[in-house]
């Protein structure tokens, strides 16, 4: 490599540099951040996932094959594993309104009926959820606060942390 | 008692610091020698007074005092003794207790280590330091006391969370954490320099180990959080783009993003307005992300407190800790002398473009991870933001990022030669196509990102070996002169390489692990088989165990492959009798190349079991290639220069000590 050591003689130019060296600085930042605003705009066009609760539901038109997260309790007495062993059918409820809901796989540790539960999916046309990931709440005190919030809604939330006919 | 006097060693240590904060950063603009000598044994102090609190909380976890509310939620008295003592930070007020442990730590190494800085600079950095944990310490007392009392002690505690009673956990937190509020120090150096209105070279090598400090537990932090998720949550995946691991991402990435433009300070005296609001933005984010888990606004499997009045008082605490850094900032940044000039192709240059892709890729993570939060405070209904908007916006930025930190190295301070540097690095190039080909023809009809993903690997694991063989001089000098050289090149050096090559050993295994696996859900009876991707899987049938705290349903695999018994194979599922809670227990495998990866989940029926099975390639490249990066980071911190400090002279001819590319 040859690379001259000794800095830039004239000494009026340093200024001048220095401001050339600041806008290539600039504008590298400004092109990386135009290019992460259009990966952002382009990725949320994609994956935003609403939250919705059963009641939302009755009021909402979902497209069928628009991911929606559906947040309420397991009916309880509505999980009933189907022939094949692997696919569970189950109702989420906020207690106003219910949704069904499949699901194949392995169900979380904690998914339990009367317990708070988090679905992703999509829809079929009979209204039926096809559930690719569920979500359990994860211990005695805590419920995913989307849940808490489907119940909330529907009037069924009582502060001291009870809820419904759930135990 | 013990429990008393803990708390009273907090409320001491709440006093120590204040005076800490206040009397030193006086006696700096003062001059008064006397006020700014005060931050050291105060420093210490402050140490011995939490380390006692810590030791009390400890205590009473150990000998299981129910009488104390947080060791009768949080602990039992048949849990095994490691998770009694992880018990205490595995919740809200005990893990505060750990913060301000760890940042006392911190301050007290300043205290002992620091001899070498000038007396001003040093109380000033002590005084933001216990400033810092003032607010901690105000914030623990007020609102999450660890040492409240319940009254009557009940006979037994409710137990730690079973997902949390695990080796790998009990040591995440303390590792994150030493990683989170390391970054306080880059923190504080930065809110002392921009008081003092002073940023030179010698500032940037006394901030560089510490934040190499810093990001070293954060990358052991964040890799251990990641294997545990993947051994323990049962998915078979590492890393979900959960708010709670974006927290713990965002301040590495900036992290990252110091560790490099300091170089640029130190070697060349440019940038210093940058590296300053890094080292504010760095901690800001560790801020951040200890409010994100801790005040509950987020739905996520990490956070256990959920009371607004603490998130509150967090926000108020990030506001005035932020904004006041901040403002400050915007005072004092303009009046900084700007440094050396440089081309855009140059060293400067490369560390520019890679604080520049960290920065905007951290912005992008913060982005998706607020994002749902602005909605939901808008009413605007509620969203979540998956994986998928996280690989789609971090992804890409990664790849130039990786490109560059194979030529980046290669390149001259001031001016480089592009050329040049690609024409050395054209055995990478070729060694990076070789691989792209290979990866095709061996995952022939798989995503086209793999074979992408493997090229940057190869990419960057070939020019960081040839970086460091064209600076001893492999094929033009003799051996044994090479070898010479080795031995005499800085310990920082051979940090870059290693870690550069984790890097690259880390890209591979991710790419590995999240284009490649291979899942098999199903029903299995005793006796039935199943293929995944070449191994024969033979469920031999589960019973019955009794673990210390827990009951087990073992299953056991036979894992064939072309008939011969390739290994067996014992994944649990437990479910832990205090707190009635199921958790699954993988079987791993591990190779050099791959995981095999098995799960029993329910019963279904009479004596059948879902199991799920995966095989997981190159996921041991991973954590292989994480702890190569942390070896790097400690590699580096081990090098003299760091150690003895800098010396009086502000102009040393760095480039001049250490040529640049090798010549």
């Amino acid at each position: 490599m040859t690379i001259p050591t000794t800095p830039p003689k004239r000494k009026v130019s340093r200024a001048a540099t220095r401001k050339t060296k600041r806008l290539y600085i600039v504008l590298t930042g400004m092109t990386m951040l135009g290019i992460a605003a259009a990966l952002v705009l382009t990725a949320f066009d994609d994956s935003l996932v609403f939250f919705l609760t059963p009641s939302d539901l009755a009021e909402r038109q979902i497209n069928p094959g628009q991911r929606v997260r559906l947040g309420g309790l397991v009916e309880e007495g509505s999980v009933q594993k189907q022939a094949d062993g692997l696919t569970t059918s189950f109702v989420i409820t906020d207690l106003t309104a219910a949704v069904p809901v499949l699901y194949t796989g392995i169900l979380p540790d904690l998914f339990r009926e009367g317990q708070g539960v988090v679905a992703e999916g999509t829809f079929e046309p009979n209204g039926t959820m096809v559930a690719t990931e569920v979500l359990a709440k994860h211990d005695e005190n805590y419920m995913p606060t989307e849940v808490e919030e489907a119940l909330r809604k529907s009037g069924r939330w009582e502060e001291n942390g009870k809820y419904g006919n759930a135990q | 008692m013990i429990a008393e006097l803990g708390h009273f060693a907090l409320i001491l240590s709440l006093m120590v610091a204040t005076a800490q904060a206040v009397i030193p950063i006086v006696g700096a603009a003062r001059r008064d020698a006397t006020m700014m000598a005060m931050a050291k044994p105060a420093a210490l102090a402050q140490l011995v007074l939490v380390s006692l609190a810590f030791a009390a909380l400890t205590y009473s976890f150990i000998v299981s005092d129910f009488s104390v509310l947080n060791v009768a939620s949080n602990s039992h008295s048949l849990k095994p003794l490691l998770y009694k003592i992880s018990g205490v930070w595995g919740n809200h007020e005990g893990s505060l207790v750990l913060w301000v442990l760890i940042l006392a730590l911190y301050g007290g190494l300043i205290a002992l280590f620091g001899g070498n800085l000038p007396p001003p600079l040093k109380a000033r950095v002590l005084a933001v330091q216990a400033l810092v944990a003032a607010g901690f310490l105000l914030f623990m007392l007020l609102t999450s006391n660890p040492f409240e009392r319940v009254f009557p002690a009940p006979l037994d505690g409710n137990d730690l969370n079973p997902l949390l009673q695990d080796p790998g956990l009990a040591f995440h937190p303390p590792m994150l954490y030493a990683g989170y509020v390391g970054l306080s120090t880059a923190f504080s150096f930065a809110v002392a320099a921009l008081i003092e209105g002073k940023v030179d070279a010698a500032w940037a090598r006394w901030v560089r180990p510490w934040t190499l400090v810093a990001w070293a537990f954060l990358t052991a932090g964040i890799a251990l959080g990641s294997w545990w998720a993947y051994y323990e949550l049962g998915w078979g995946g590492f890393w979900f783009w959960d708010p709670v691991e974006n927290a713990s991402f965002m301040p590495w990435l900036i992290a990252t993003a110091l560790l490099h433009s300091a170089i640029v300070v130190e070697k060349r005296d440019s940038l210093k307005a940058w590296t300053i609001l890094l080292a504010i933005i760095g901690f800001s984010l560790s801020l951040i992300g200890t409010f994100l888990v801790r005040s509950g606004v987020l739905t996520s499997v990490h956070a256990f407190a959920t009371d607004p009045e603490r998130g509150l008082f967090i926000l108020l605490l990030l506001i005035i800790a932020i904004g006041g850094s901040l403002i400050l900032f915007a005072l004092r940044a303009p009046s900084m002398q700007a440094g050396g000039l440089f081309r855009p192709i140059s060293r400067e240059g490369g560390l520019v473009l890679n604080n520049l892709l960290m920065s905007t890729a951290a912005v992008t993570v913060l982005l998706g991870t607020l994002y749902p939060l602005f909605l939901d405070a808008l009413e605007l209904g509620k969203v979540s933001v998956g994986p998928p908007f996280f690989n789609a916006t971090f992804v890409p930025l990664m790849v130039p990022m990786i490109v560059v930190a194979g030529i980046g190295p290669m390149l001259a301070w001031k001016r480089g030669d592009l050329a040049g540097a690609l024409s050395r690095l054209k055995f990478a190039l070729a060694f990076s196509i070789v691989v792209a080909l290979g990866t095709a023809w061996l995952t022939w009809g798989k995503p086209v990102l793999g074979v992408a993903g493997m090229a940057l690997a190869a990419w960057l694991a070939a020019s960081a070996v040839i970086e460091l063989a064209d600076r001893i001089g492999i094929g033009r000098a003799p051996f044994s002169k090479s070898l010479g050289r080795a031995r005499g090149l800085p310990r920082s050096a051979w940090g870059m390489t290693v870690t550069h090559l984790g890097l690259a050993i880390a890209v591979a295994g991710i790419t590995g692990a999240s284009l490649w696996r291979t899942e098999a859900i199903q029903v299995m009876r005793p006796g039935d088989t199943i293929d995944v991707a070449g191994y024969e899987f033979t469920f031999e049938g589960a019973r019955n165990l009794r673990g210390p705290n827990y009951f087990a349903e073992r299953a056991t695999f036979t894992v064939r492959r072309e008939g011969d018994v390739y290994t067996v194979m014992e994944p649990e599922k437990r479910r832990y009798f205090v707190q009635q809670r199921e958790t699954t227990e993988a079987a791993i495998h591990t190779t050099l190349m791959k995981d095999l990866y098995a799960v029993i989940g329910d019963k279904s029926g009479t004596n059948a079991w879902v199991t799920r099975i995966y095989h997981n390639p190159l996921v041991p490249w991973m954590w292989v290639g994480s702890l190569l990066m942390i070896l790097g980071g400690t590699l580096s911190l081990s090098d003299r220069r760091l150690r003895i400090g800098a010396p009086t002279r502000r102009r040393t001819p760095a480039v001049a000590v250490q040529p640049a590319g090798a010549e």
